[in-house]
Parts: structure tokens; sequence; C-alpha cells
């Protein structure tokens, strides 16, 4: 049985059919991509995902559990977490707060424990603490530790997105074009740690990407979308090299002529 | 450099700034020594206000959301504390109480209303604060209406709170408490939560953070210390009738926290200080001023407002803001560059949307 479903997903925006009939599945352990141009509706899938947006059909299934119908909050709780491609950091914070928000859902204190900041509080917020190094070794981001997110170059905090996504312990990670904006140095080391990712700390990853060498160096499958609809699935090399989806980049051959 | 994480949970990073703090409580303890009955009873309006600006401070400078309701929850807490007593309940327990109640009324208004977001939040809460301003004028047999409500000085025990000082050292002891409660839990996972709502609200509901909820105890905890001052101010006064709670209050508790600095604890005491202070300090000065400038009706509030308008142009950041330069100068001696604060002016202006 797949990890996670996508089963037969629609949903539309007035009369624009944004997602039409999309089904695909992740299995437990791989990076799966889902590459298409701009509006293809690739990061409306992530947002149905984390049920910003409600479907008009279809649903999502992570290890036989429907969850296209829970509250946007509890999808984290599932262990769900993901990145935007516009950078969503808590930016008039630390790096090390942003990597302690990750561990929201594990907390176990309420608000009456922690106006006294009691000692289980305290222990609490040593194991996030704990976590959150573990965090700023895997991503090397020692140096950037006390800073605030705001004053950061923009490759830093890309990783800090991906870092506090990492805090959260998910089984599945939602990358929203991790590579876009980064240089070649950083988008190298990304692919270094997507496989790190993989196979040291066993998270399944769906990826959302524009950069096709990142996308074939990484990918285990691929699926390219085109206006909401599904053009091809399979190998990354079957992917990329066929014709419709060459067409949907690069456009008709005799307008290129 | 730190060597294990008990440091960096602690709630005074270096020793240096314990000792401070220390020193500067033991001031607070000395100072009415040295100032007349009158001073005194406005550094008790300073602890009040601070009370109240503190609560203010973590739902609009923490959470993002705005209130301009927060008179409502300052008047239930004179109120409660008011009707309390006189019921024979001790000034020890009608305290918190006074504050618990402001707080549930904030969870029962907090939740319908608090998935409206900048000035539609504001705008509802200000209908809230006009429909308690109502009840408290109409329900004659609890509160006594536009005729006022009687308040006697509080008793811990046999021992009665009757002069200026004693009550000076008692606001202060609650601001002291207030602050230390504040600031447990912004170090803990509900106060980073509040932080991440007002950052970015998409980004904290993909954190698994439920925003109704933590939203609704943001809200709670403000009405809270409101409630806690405003039973402050009842005894303080000894009289209270609707009329103290009108929506002025409201906006200056909100320009309280603006006025010193938005997201910070320090911002809340010195913006109550500025209000309280500012005002004192010009009728002082008034002596010194030429002729036609003393006899000039109306100069006190014209200054006043003038002075606002002065530190909003020049010092956006608030009084904290000033502060933290100032410190920096002092650290930095005499390294100190007139631009070292530029450069984050200019990112924010660079920022992407």
């Amino acid at each position: 049985m797949a990890f996670f479903r996508t089963e037969n997903i629609s949903i539309s925006f007035g009369g624009l059919k944004a997602l039409n009939g999309v089904s695909f599945n992740v299995r437990k352990g791989e990076i799966f991509s889902v590459i298409g141009p701009n509006g293809a509706g690739k990061t409306t899938i992530f947002n149905c995902i984390n049920r910003f947006y409600d479907l008009d059909e279809g649903a999502f299934v992570l290890e036989d559990r429907v969850i296209s119908k829970i509250k946007p909050h509890e999808v984290a709780e599932m262990g769900i977490a993901r990145t935007f491609q516009n950078i969503e950091l808590f930016k008039n914070t630390t790096v090390l707060d942003n990597l302690i928000l990750g561990r929201h859902r594990r907390r176990r204190s309420n608000v009456f424990t922690e106006i006294f900041f009691s000692p289980s509080v305290q222990k609490q917020e040593l194991e996030s603490r704990e976590k959150a190094e573990e965090i700023i070794d895997f991503l090397d981001l020692e140096a950037y530790r006390e800073q605030r997110v705001i004053n950061l170059p923009y490759g830093v905090q890309k990783t800090v997105e991906l870092g506090r996504a990492l805090a959260m312990d998910p089984k599945l990670l939602l990358l929203d074009e991790p590579s876009s904006g980064l240089n070649v140095e950083e988008t190298e080391d990304l692919s270094f740690w997507m496989s790190d990712i993989k196979e040291e700390l066993d998270i399944t990853i769906l990826l959302v990407e524009h950069n096709m060498r990142f996308v074939q160096a990484v990918s285990d499958r691929v699926l390219a979308l085109d206006f909401g609809q599904t053009i091809i699935q399979g190998s990354p090399a079957d992917v990329l090299s066929h014709p419709e989806v060459m067409k949907a980049y690069l456009g008709e051959e005799d307008v290129v002529a | 450099m730190k060597t294990n994480y008990n440091e960096d949970i602690r709630l005074f990073k270096y020793r240096s700034t314990f000792f401070w703090y220390l020193a500067l409580v033991i001031g607070c303890l000395i100072l009415p020594l040295l100032l007349d009955e009158y001073l005194i009873s406005q550094l008790t309006f300073i602890c009040m206000y601070a009370v109240a600006a503190v609560g203010l401070m973590l739902l609009t400078g923490y959470t993002g959301q705005i209130s301009i309701g927060h008179a409502a929850f300052f008047a239930i807490g004179s109120y409660a504390s008011a009707i309390l007593t006189t019921k024979g309940v001790p000034f020890i327990l009608a305290l918190p109480a006074a504050g618990i109640l402001a707080g549930i009324v904030g969870v029962i208004i907090g939740r319908p209303i608090l998935h409206l977001t900048g000035l539609y939040l504001a705008i509802a809460t200000m209908g809230f604060a006009f429909i308690v301003d109502e009840i408290l004028v109409r329900w004659e047999s609890l509160t006594r209406g536009n005729m006022g409500f009687y308040v006697d000085p509080p008793s811990i025990g046999p021992f009665i709170i009757d002069t200026e000082l004693r009550y000076y050292y008692l606001t202060l002891v609650v601001l002291i408490l207030t602050l230390f409660a504040a600031r447990n839990i912004l170090r803990s996972p509900t106060g980073r939560a509040m932080i991440a709502i007002r950052d970015s609200e998409v980004a904290a509901e993909a954190m698994g953070i439920n925003l109704a909820k933590f939203k609704t105890i943001a809200f709670a905890v403000s009405a809270f210390f409101a409630g806690i001052a405003g039973s402050l101010y009842a005894h303080k006064l000894f009289f209270i009738n609707p009329e103290s709670y009108t929506i002025l209050l409201s906006i200056e508790l909100l320009a309280m926290i603006i006025i010193g600095g938005l997201g910070s604890l320090h911002g809340a005491v010195f913006g109550a200080a500025f209000f309280i202070f500012l005002p004192q300090v010009i009728i002082m000065t008034k002596d010194y001023m030429p002729l036609y400038l003393q006899n000039q009706t109306g100069l006190e509030p014209a200054l006043f407002g003038l002075l606002i308008v002065l530190v909003m142009l020049f010092e956006p950041m608030g009084i904290y803001g000033r502060w933290l330069k100032t410190k920096f100068y002092f650290e930095m001696f005499p390294l100190y560059k007139k631009d070292s604060f530029k450069r984050e002016k200019k990112y924010q202006k660079a920022e992407r949307h």
C-alpha cells in the first residue's frame, strides 16, 4: 500500500480548473517530484494538502487515513511538514526560535504551567533546544543561531525554513521550490541534504521544483503537470525527455522556429 | 560562550543583567522615600497602567492583534473587585478574581471575533467595549449605574493599605509579578506561538499552531492583566463610575505600547511612564518658560501631543528602540558609528512581499 496517496483530486477557482483529476502515489522513503510550467497547479497541491484550500473532489490519504477533511493545524500533527515558495519564516525572531517553533506539535505544557515556567516546562525547553541544535549541526547554521531571520541572506533563510520543517520530525516533507533563488553552490549543498534527509532521517519527500537538473539529480520518480492535468509520471529520465513535457516547457516547435 | 542548554533558558542572560535589574528594583523601593505624596501616587499610576500595557503588549505587540476595547476589561476588573470586596471577599482574593473574570469574558468575546484581522478586529473590540459600557450604566442593581461605586482601601489580613506609600508598594509588587508571568509565557511554546502568528499566519498553521486557540489564549491573558490593573485602579481611586472607562482609555493603552516600542516588555513599562510622567514634567518646566508661553492656555496638552508626534517621527521603534541604541553607544564607545542602524532600515525598505 502506498505511503501517501493522492486520489483523483480536483479544485477550481471560479472558472479555472487548477487541478483536474490528478492522482499519484508516494512510496515510503522516496523523493517524489512534481514538475510543470508556471500555473500548472503544483503549489496548489501543497496548499490543498495543508488544507488552505478545500478540494472539490478527491482525497489525500496518509498511511490509510484520509487527511483531506481535517483542520489545517492538524495536518502538522499528522506528521506533514512543509516549506514555502516565498519564504514564510517568523522573521522578527532568531534562527533558534524559528527552529524551536518546529517543535510546537511536541509540546506538553499549557499556558498555566508556562506562567510559572515550571520544572516540566524547563525540561521541555531543554529538549527542544537539543533537537534544534541537531538541526543546526545538520544544516551548518551555527554562525546564524542567535541572529534575527530578517537580517539573513536569502539562501540562509531558505535553509532555516528547511530546518524548521525538519525540527517537526515529520514523516512526509513537502518542499516548494527549495532551490529557487539559490546559487550553484547552495543548490549542491541542498541536493546533499536531500539525500541525507531521505536516507539518514528516513523522511519521505514530496518536491515541487523548476530546476530540471536538480530534479533529475535527486528524484526517484517524477510527475509532470500542465494546466492542472497529469501529462506523465515515471522515472526522471523518462519524464524529462517526454515530448509533451518538452512542449509544455518550451512551447510548440514551429513557434520557436 | 554557552556551554549548556540551561544557560539558554535562564531568565537573565548574564549575571550582570540580573544585578542591573536587582539594582532597579531596589531603586524603585527607595525612590518614594525621596518623593512627596503626589509624585508617589504618580508612580503608582505608572505601575498600574504598565500592568495593563503589558497585557495589551502580549496581544498587540507579540500576537499582532489590535484591540481598542481594553478599557472594557479594565472596567470589568474594577467592578468585579469593587463588588466582591463590598460583599466581604478579601482583597487578596478579589484581585486575582477580577483578572480571571476579565480573562473569561476575553475568551467568550475573543473566540468569535478573532478570525477578523487588523483594523476590522480593532473595530469589533471597540463595539464590545461600547456594550460593556452600556451594561455598566444600565445594570444599576449591580453597578449603581452613573451614580458610581464607592470602594474601600484594600487590606491584606489585618494590614490596611491606606497610604500612598503602601499602595505604591502593592502596585509595584503586582507589576513585577506581571512582568515575570509575561516573560515566562514568552519564553515558552505559547509565547513563541503568539509571535509566530504575528509574523506569518500560514506558516504558523503549517507548524501545527491552532490559530483560533492561540489567538484566544493571547486575548484572555491580555484581558486578565487588564482586569488586574482595573482592580488596582478601583482601590486606588476609591470611587468608580462608567465614565472612567471610555474609548479614550483604550486608545491611551494602545498609544502607550506603540510609543514604548511594540514587541518588547520594556516598551510597555516605558510607554506607561511616558504617558504619566511627561505631563508632570511639562508642568514642572513651565516655570522656566518665557512668560507669554506660560500664560498660553492649553499649553500642556499641546506640548504633550507634540512630543508624541516627535517620538513617532524620529523613533518609530519607540522608546525601547532609543534605549537599545543608547545602550549600544556605551557598549561600543568609542567605536560607535552613527550609521550602525542604517543597514537595518534599508533592509526593511527593500523587503520582498
